[in-house]
C-alpha cells in the first residue's frame, strides 16, 4: 500500500468537526478520487495528508510504515494555482527543485523537457498573468510533478475552468499520469470527473466528513472522452450520484 | 469557438498581453495635464498679483520669483547640492532602518508587540522641537541632519514593509512548505517578493518626507543648504528669494519621487500600477 489513512478525524479549535473518521487507501500507481458535497472536509483531508495540518486522531502510513512527519514528502496542488507573479512560468515550475537545492541549470533543463507535454511551449518566459486559465493549471501541475514526489494530492485542479477546457484537461491529465506513473489522489465535486479518471472513488458524507461509499471503476484504460457516452459509464455515475443525492436532499431538509 | 477553446486547453498559443508602449503620444498624454495645470496656476497667480497690487515682500509674482531664481542661481545651486546630498544620505539611512525594523517586527510576534507601538510613538515626536537637542548630542555636523531626515522618513517605509511582509498568501506559504521550504527560503521566495510593491509605495511617501525633513534639519543644525537659505531670506523679508529656494526644493522632491518610480519599474517589472 502506497498511502493508507485510517480513522482520520479533525476537530478545529472553534469546535467544528470537519472529519469524522476517514479511511482511504492508495496502491502504488493508482488514481483515486474523493467526491463529496461542499464543506465535507475534502480539502481538510488533503491538507492533513500533505502534512500541513495535524489530524486530531488517526493513523497515516506511507509505503507501509507509520508516516511520522509528512510535510515535504507528498506532492500537493491546492485549488488555486498559486503561481507567483514575480516569476516566469518556468521559474514557477522549477520552484520545488530550487527549494530542494537542485542547481538552476539542471532544474531548468528538467522543466524544459516537460514543457511541451504540459502544453506550455513558447510560454516558458511569460509571466503567469499572460497565461490562460487552463495553462495556469497545467503550469501548477508541472510544478507539482517536477517536485518529484511519488504521491500527488490534487485539490479540484480543474474547478475554476470552463466545461470544455475541463474535459480536455481530464483526458490530458490521464496521459500525463500514464507517462509519469504517479500515485494520485484527486478531490472533486464532479462525479463524472471522478469516474472518468479513477480506479476507485470514495464518496464522502457531509460534515463531519466520512467515507459513506467506495466504488471500484473497472473501466479499461487508456480512456478517452468518448467513454463518458457509454452505458457502462452512465451506470457507474448513477451509482455514485445516488448517495450524494440523498445527502443533498437531507441537507436541504435540515436547513 | 469550441475548436479555439480546445486548442488553447491543449497547449495552443495565446498572444502575450501587450505592454503599454512609451510612444510620443503616450508620453505627451502623461506630461501635458500636469504641465497645463501648472501653467494655469502660475498665470492666475501672476494675474492676481498684478490686479491686487500686493507688495512683493508679502506675495511676490511668478515673474519676480523667476528673477530671484536667476539672481540667486549660484547660491541656490550650491545650497541645493548640500541639501540634496543630505537628503540622499538621510533617505538611505531611513531605508536601511525602516526595512531592518520591518523584517525584525514581522519575524516574531514578540518583537512585533514590543516594537510596533514605539514605532508609532516615534512619529508623535515634534521633530522641529527635538532637532536642537539632537544637535546637542551629536555636535554641529551633518549627523543631526541625517538623524532628523531619517526620523521623519523611515516610518512609511517600515509600516508599508511590515504590511507587505504580512500580506504573503497563506496558501502559497502552505504550498511552498509541502515543497520543502524552510523559514529562510519562505522569506526569499515568497515573503520578500510580496513585500516589494508595498516597500516601494512606502519609499515614495518617504521621498517626499525626506525633503521636508531636510528643511527642518537645516533650520537648527546648519549654516548652508536650502532650508538654511529659506530661513535667512525669510528673516530679511526677501520673499521672492524664499519662493525661489522653495522652487529648487520642489524640483529635488519631484526628481527623487520620479527616481523611486523608475527604480520600481526596473526592479519589479511584474508589478504594474497603471494600464
Amino acid at each position: 500500500m502506497k498511502l493508507a489513512a485510517s480513522g482520520i478525524t479533525k476537530r478545529f479549535a472553534d469546535g467544528v468537526e470537519a472529519l469524522g473518521g476517514v479511511s482511504i487507501e492508495l496502491r502504488e500507481g493508482e488514481f483515486c478520487s474523493i467526491v463529496g458535497p461542499s464543506g465535507c472536509g475534502k480539502s481538510t483531508l488533503l491538507a492533513i495528508l500533505a502534512g500541513l495540518i495535524e489530524p486530531s486522531a488517526g493513523r497515516i502510513a506511507l509505503d507501509g510504515e507509520p508516516a511520522g512527519r509528512l510535510l515535504g514528502r507528498i506532492g500537493y496542488m491546492p485549488q488555486r494555482d498559486l503561481l507567483m507573479q514575480w516569476r516566469t512560468t518556468l521559474e514557477n515550475a522549477t520552484v520545488g527543485l530550487e527549494l530542494a537545492g537542485v542547481p538552476r541549470a539542471k532544474a531548468r533543463a528538467a522543466a524544459l523537457a516537460e514543457v511541451p507535454g504540459f502544453g506550455l511551449a513558447g510560454f516558458e518566459e511569460h509571466r503567469p498573468s499572460s497565461l490562460s486559465g487552463g495553462m495556469r493549471q497545467r503550469a501548477a501541475l508541472l510544478r507539482t510533478f517536477l517536485a518529484g514526489r511519488d504521491v500527488l494530492l490534487l485539490d479540484e485542479p480543474f474547478g475554476s475552468l470552463d466545461a470544455l477546457t475541463r474535459e480536455a484537461m481530464r483526458e490530458w491529465l490521464l496521459g500525463i499520469w500514464d507517462t509519469h506513473r504517479k500515485t494520485i489522489l484527486l478531490v472533486t465535486h464532479d462525479v463524472e470527473e471522478a469516474v472518468f479518471l479513477s480506479d476507485r472513488v470514495y464518496v464522502m458524507s457531509g460534515r463531519p466528513g466520512r467515507v459513506q461509499a467506495t466504488l471500484e471503476v473497472p473501466l479499461a484504460r487508456p480512456r478517452s472522452l468518448e467513454l463518458t457516452a457509454t452505458a457502462e459509464f452512465a451506470q457507474l455515475r448513477e451509482r455514485l450520484l445516488a448517495p450524494l443525492r440523498e445527502e443533498a436532499r437531507a441537507a436541504l431538509g435540515a436547513a | 469557438m469550441n475548436a479555439t477553446r480546445l486548442a488553447l486547453a491543449l497547449g495552443g498559443r495565446l498572444e502575450p498581453r501587450p505592454r503599454a508602449a512609451a510612444t510620443p503620444r503616450a508620453i505627451a498624454l502623461r506630461v501635458a495635464p500636469p504641465l497645463c495645470f501648472g501653467v494655469a496656476v502660475v498665470a492666475l497667480w501672476q494675474l492676481y498679483v498684478a490686479v491686487s497690487g500686493v507688495r512683493e515682500s508679502i506675495f511676490p509674482s511668478p515673474l519676480e520669483v523667476a528673477r530671484a531664481l536667476g539672481r540667486d542661481s549660484g547660491v541656490l545651486v550650491s545650497a541645493g547640492w548640500t541639501t540634496l546630498s543630505e537628503i540622499l544620505l538621510g533617505y538611505a539611512v531611513a531605508i536601511v532602518v525602516g526595512v531592518a525594523l520591518a523584517v525584525a517586527v514581522s519575524s516574531s510576534r514578540l518583537i512585533e508587540r514590543a516594537l510596533y507601538p514605539w514605532l508609532v510613538v516615534s512619529q508623535m515626536i515634534p521633530i522641529p522641537a527635538i532637532a536642537p537637542v539632537v544637535v546637542l548630542w551629536t555636535g554641529f555636523d551633518i549627523r543631526p541632519r541625517l538623524i532628523v531626515i531619517a526620523l521623519v522618513s523611515f516610518f512609511p517605509i517600515a509600516v508599508n514593509t511590515i504590511d507587505g511582509l504580512r500580506a504573503t498568501d497563506a496558501e502559497l506559504v502552505g504550498l511552498l512548505r509541502t515543497l520543502g521550504a524552510g523559514r529562510r527560503q519562505l522569506f526569499r521566495v515568497a515573503r520578500l517578493p510580496t513585500a516589494l510593491p508595498y516597500l516601494f509605495s512606502g519609499l515614495r511617501v518617504a521621498a517626499a518626507l525626506a525633503v521636508i525633513g531636510a528643511v527642518f534639519a537645516e533650520w537648527v543644525g546648519a549654516s548652508s543648504g536650502l532650508g538654511y537659505l529659506i530661513l535667512s531670506y525669510s528673516s530679511q523679508t526677501e520673499t521672492a528669494d524664499v519662493f525661489a529656494a522653495i522652487a529648487v526644493l520642489a524640483v529635488i522632491g519631484v526628481a527623487l519621487f520620479a527616481l523611486v518610480g523608475i527604480a520600481e519599474r526596473l526592479l519589479i517589472p511584474w508589478w504594474q500600477l497603471e494600464d
